[in-house]
């Protein structure tokens, strides 16, 4: 008998009341047809080229890119959906629930997704289209084992949902992790909790130096990407500068923050209260470090603090809407002592990625879950600070 | 300006000679190129005394990059997010020196600012409080009823915005009367009393505006108390958030005040405790108005300036702090100037409005679940 869980009493956006547990084999052909429909129709509809992130959710999902991620893996032989994932959303990142969703989905199993109730106009837009899809009659079986809800903070709701669920997922806020935990879990099933994450830009002065005019304002762009897209409060964007290369690098260095300055002013749009408070955040910690602060400079969009040495808990002053660190090293190794398991993605420019590699093989804390080139932090991959998120939403049956 | 004079180690007591003298001159008596010309003088004084007394201070305005010998335009001068004082003691006093220590009202249960006074900065603050105020309601000491309880002046050794702005308005008035209790309701005895004993001259009714809403003119009406009319003024202050969110304004606020005591003339303040003194009170044509010792600049998020009638973010200029590093600072208040130097009230310097706190914007990323 299938099992299943009854949902009646809360707001249900999408999906239906009794959810069904769903134990298939991952990637397959049902569930990348209906993404691929799904990024067919958000590609349709004109309101969505308004948002770009829901733009880049659509080209994530679409077949093509769906089979390139299969092809990454090359044995999933016997490996099944573990049933169903009850999935805590964040309440401040768009669309992380359809992420956290489509891997459920793609690892074979039944969703039950609670979505942040911050109104988010890209969010509906999704809401709307999934809820269309689950009116074919193909996808009947995904409408039966998929819900989206929506409820203000109710232990009792999340109680009842961690008591039945095979794997609970929780998106981040330390304080949340620790919370929703209070509420068990059955003894067979797991937890993948993603925390409080931070995170470093490695870059090459002397790389830097010799790029062109037009290679610089792409570096600058993508560095604006990595970084101001999320308010620079995503867990994968950097928030201290590693230079490596000649100290006397000096002119790059600023050129580069010169420029990245211009290149927000004409991209964002600040806000009175975020001005006040990296302001304020500003004063705050210079007061802080003044003994160890060699340089700095502030304009309200970037604001720059140049560190003589880098404290051990260096990660307990990082800020965010444009609030940068920067340290010169002279090789990895100068950063040993600051490393925490907090550490997740490592964006490096000039810099060859083997000798990043082997520093952090030879690491013995769990630092670093990520190392990809700068301007790609924000990208989601399958696998998500460390968590290969197929494997570890499927069981391995063995059979020999 | 000369740099040597700038110097001195006298320099606090030539800010407050300087000072002194000034309060012969009328609060509002002063065209704009004169009143800029003074402002930016004494501030000069002021960054230079406070940078010399107080390190922490030091650290930030040479960090924000403030050039000391050649920065001499008012809207370049340093200014220090008032919220700095609540996670920072800031002082540009000798510990011994202290003579009371002011706090914010912290209502939203944050931290609250911490403001180091002495002796000689009581005494200007009480000082030009009075000029600034008895413009608007004369000299003479009226009867003076303080929506209030006592024991929110009485609590030693803390002394919040509340306390502050009774005590410093208390020179004002005579048989100085509460008319809450200790639980904030009204003192019905002690109310019939007073607008008995008074109805026949001018009085000062002074309190915080939501108390003096909430506690006072609410209650009155619902349990339907009936008093003789009063004749006079009334002066509150202390910010609108809570009649924003009754959808109560400033000419609802005064027209049920006329009709509930019968006084007229209600003249809202705009002031902080990081400022004491050097208050903004508004005219008879709604117009908060600069003195000649507090300047207003409102600015666009990026700092730049706004124009006239653009709102944007308050900062606030006093030349009153010596004892700490307040005197220019950026508040989280959303304003506009509205003119210079022709309210029809005829006080000179700048008109302006408050529009109540910037709102709070989430940030967007990966930092919490909980709605």
């Amino acid at each position: 008998m299938t099992r299943s869980i009854n949902i009646r009493n809360v707001k249900i956006i999408s999906g239906e009341d009794i959810i069904n547990a769903r134990h298939n084999p991952p990637f397959e052909k049902l569930v990348i047809s209906f993404l691929d429909d799904l990024s067919k129709d958000i590609r349709r509809l004109k309101d969505s080229s308004i948002y770009p992130d829901l733009i880049t959710f659509s080209f994530w999902c679409r077949k093509s890119n769906i089979n390139k991620l299969k092809m990454k893996y090359s044995n999933l032989k016997h490996r099944l959906g573990r049933g169903l994932i009850f999935h805590i959303a964040p309440s401040n990142v768009p669309l992380n629930f359809g992420y956290t969703f489509i891997f459920g989905l793609l690892s074979g199993n039944a969703n039950i997704i609670k979505i942040p109730s911050n109104y988010f106009p890209q969010n509906e837009i999704l809401i709307y289209l999934i809820n269309h899809l689950f009116k074919k009659e193909k996808y009947q079986e995904l409408k039966k084992t998929n819900a989206f809800l929506q409820y203000p903070q109710k232990n009792s709701i999340t109680k009842y949902l961690s008591s039945a669920c095979d794997v609970r997922i929780i998106w981040g806020g330390d304080s949340t992790i620790e919370k929703i935990r209070s509420f068990p879990i059955p003894i067979r099933s797991m937890d993948l909790s993603f925390a409080d994450r931070v995170s470093v830009c490695l870059i090459d002065s002397d790389q830097l130096k010799i790029q062109n005019e037009s290679s610089l304002d792409r570096l600058i762009k993508l560095f604006f990407n990595d970084t101001f897209i999320m308010d620079q409060n995503a867990c994968s964007s950097p928030k201290l500068i590693l230079w490596r290369g000649k100290s006397k690098n000096v002119r790059i260095k600023n050129r580069f923050w010169e420029k990245l300055s211009d290149y927000a002013k004409n991209k964002i749009e600040l806000d009175f209260s975020i001005a006040n408070r990296k302001y304020l955040k500003f004063c705050e910690t210079i007061l802080q470090l003044k003994n160890i602060i060699k340089f700095q400079s502030y304009d309200n969009f970037i604001s720059r603090l140049s560190l003589e040495s880098l404290p051990k808990d260096i990660d307990k002053y990082f800020g965010n809407s444009g609030f940068f660190f920067e340290y010169d090293i002279k090789n990895l190794n100068d950063i040993n002592h600051i490393l925490n398991p907090k550490y997740q993605t490592m964006t490096y420019f000039g810099v060859e990625k083997e000798i990043i590699v082997s520093f952090i093989e030879k690491l013995n804390v769990n630092a670093f879950d990520r190392v990809v080139p700068l301007g790609s932090a924000l990208e989601i991959e399958l696998t998500w600070d460390g968590y290969d998120m197929i494997r570890s939403l499927t069981r391995q049956v063995t059979i020999y | 300006m000369h740099l040597e004079k700038l110097f001195t180690p006298k320099l606090r007591k030539t800010i407050l000679k300087r000072l002194n003298k000034l309060i012969d001159v009328h609060p509002f008596s002063l065209g704009r190129y004169k009143k800029r010309k003074n402002l930016q003088e004494e501030l000069k004084y002021l960054n230079e005394h406070h940078y010399n007394n107080c390190i922490d201070y030091k650290y930030i305005v040479d960090a924000i990059g403030y050039n000391r010998i050649k920065t001499n335009n008012l809207e370049q001068y340093p200014f220090l997010h008032v919220d700095i004082f609540k996670e920072y003691d800031l002082k540009s006093i000798k510990e011994n020196k202290i003579f009371k220590i002011m706090n914010s009202s912290g209502t939203s249960g944050a931290n609250t600012s911490k403001i180091y006074i002495d002796k000689e900065n009581a005494k200007i603050q009480t000082k030009i409080l009075k000029t600034i105020v008895s413009d608007f309601i004369g000299k003479s000491r009226m009867p003076m009823l303080i929506i209030d309880s006592e024991s929110t002046v009485k609590i030693r050794g803390k002394f919040s915005a509340r306390a502050a702005g009774i005590v410093g308005f208390s020179i004002f008035g005579k048989d100085h009367t509460f008319a809450l209790n200790d639980q904030l309701e009204l003192n019905v005895k002690v109310l019939k009393n007073f607008f008995q004993k008074y109805t026949k001259q001018s009085v000062l009714v002074f309190g915080f505006t939501y108390l003096i809403w909430e506690k006072f003119i609410e209650q009155l009406n619902r349990n339907n108390i009936k008093l003789p009319k009063l004749n006079g003024f009334l002066i509150h202050g202390g910010g609108w958030k809570k009649l924003i969110e009754k959808k109560i304004d400033n000419t609802t606020f005064k027209k049920k005040v006329e009709d509930t005591i019968g006084i007229e003339n209600s003249i809202n303040y705009y002031g902080m405790i990081e400022q004491t003194g050097s208050i903004y009170l508004e005219c008879k044509y709604g117009f908060l108005h600069t003195s000649i010792f507090s300047d207003i600049i409102i600015r666009r998020p990026d700092y730049s300036l706004c124009s006239q009638k653009e709102k944007g973010i308050v900062q606030t200029i006093s030349l009153l702090p010596t004892s700490y590093p307040g005197h220019n600072l950026i508040s989280d208040d959303l304003g506009e100037i509205i003119a210079e130097d022709n309210c029809k009230c005829g006080r000179l310097g700048k008109t302006f409005l408050i529009h109540g706190r910037i709102s709070k914007s989430e940030l967007r990323g990966c930092s919490d679940t909980i709605d």
